[in-house]
């Protein structure tokens, strides 16, 4: 195993890590809900629910986020190299995965391992291996 | 309204939060994910960092039985461990890997302007109602939906 020193950047995860937490503390605090992504999207599938409201006003400040970051900072990095039949199979895969597996990224892996959830913590550890096991295929085996 | 309010807050921040992570770039979530090439394990930080607050709001939120702003406090209550956790999350897994988005980075990235993550978005979208379908037509042969609850996670 080699480390991509150059790319490593520990700290501004760590901070940018400690921002998502204080978001997810403040979505549970205040109103008493978990910020798993997929979970809250899904949701505005069934809109006559009472509880759209919230639901698209996280989304929107998802939305609003990089907006915000250009004005404070700068352009933010977001390169995509997959192309369009590679996004279609995978965003379906996602949406069907994390329905499935109830959460993603953010609901078991930040706020369900911070309750200490045994089903969330097993989630976490699939979708990572599972992940790193799609990489080493697409870019070694068949790349 | 205060309840909109802070939900726009939180998912502000946790955008601003995944774009200074880096985790709203799959370039580096690639990195993270390719252990057998030049490895990048900055997003473990992402993980360490929102966990350590994420454990402390938890607990709190864990001893409530309404929130803040006094709505009752919904804390997911399934604890299985069974093939559709494990099935479904090994898909996500696959999903993420192959381009390197999950679903709230997709969302920022689509707010920044880019086309591809709203090819990705509206793929995400229609792999959650194809998920419905199923969870429907299983559903009326027993009777009862199991969309009905997923969705209230």
């Amino acid at each position: 195993m080699t480390i991509d020193w150059i790319a490593f950047t520990p700290w501004w995860s760590l901070i940018g890590g400690i921002l998502i937490g204080i978001a997810a503390a403040l979505l549970v605090l205040f109103n008493g809900r978990v910020a798993g992504i997929s979970g809250i999207v899904a949701g505005l599938l069934h809109p006559r629910h009472p509880d759209t409201a919230w639901r698209i006003a996280f989304v929107l400040g998802l939305v609003v986020a990089p907006i915000v970051y250009v004005l404070l900072d700068r352009a933010p990095m977001i390169v995509i190299d997959a192309g369009y039949p590679l996004l279609v199979a995978a965003g379906l895969l996602v949406g069907i995965g994390t329905r499935y597996g109830a959460g993603c990224t953010s609901g078991h892996g930040v706020c369900g391992i911070s309750r200490l959830s045994p089903r969330s913590i097993v989630a976490t550890i699939v979708f990572i291996v599972a992940g790193m096991l799609t990489v080493f295929v697409m870019r070694y085996a068949l790349g | 309204m205060n309840k909109s309010l802070f939900a726009f807050a939180a998912g502000l921040l946790f955008g601003i939060g995944l774009i200074v992570s880096g985790m709203a770039n799959p370039r580096k979530v690639l990195g993270f994910l390719d252990v057998a090439g030049a490895w990048d394990p900055s997003l473990a930080m992402v993980m360490v960092g929102a966990i350590a607050v994420g454990l402390f709001a938890f607990a709190r939120a864990g001893r409530r039985s309404t929130s803040l702003l006094g709505a009752p406090m919904q804390l997911p209550t399934t604890r299985d461990i069974d093939r559709r956790l494990i099935v479904g999350s090994a898909l996500f897994g696959v999903g993420w890997g192959l381009v390197g988005f999950c679903p709230g980075p997709a969302l920022v990235a689509l707010g920044a302007g880019r086309v591809k993550a709203l090819v990705f978005a509206v793929a995400m979208l229609a792999g959650m109602i194809v998920f419905e379908w199923i969870e429907r037509s299983r559903g009326e042969g027993r009777g009862t939906s199991d969309a009905e609850r997923v969705v209230a996670d």
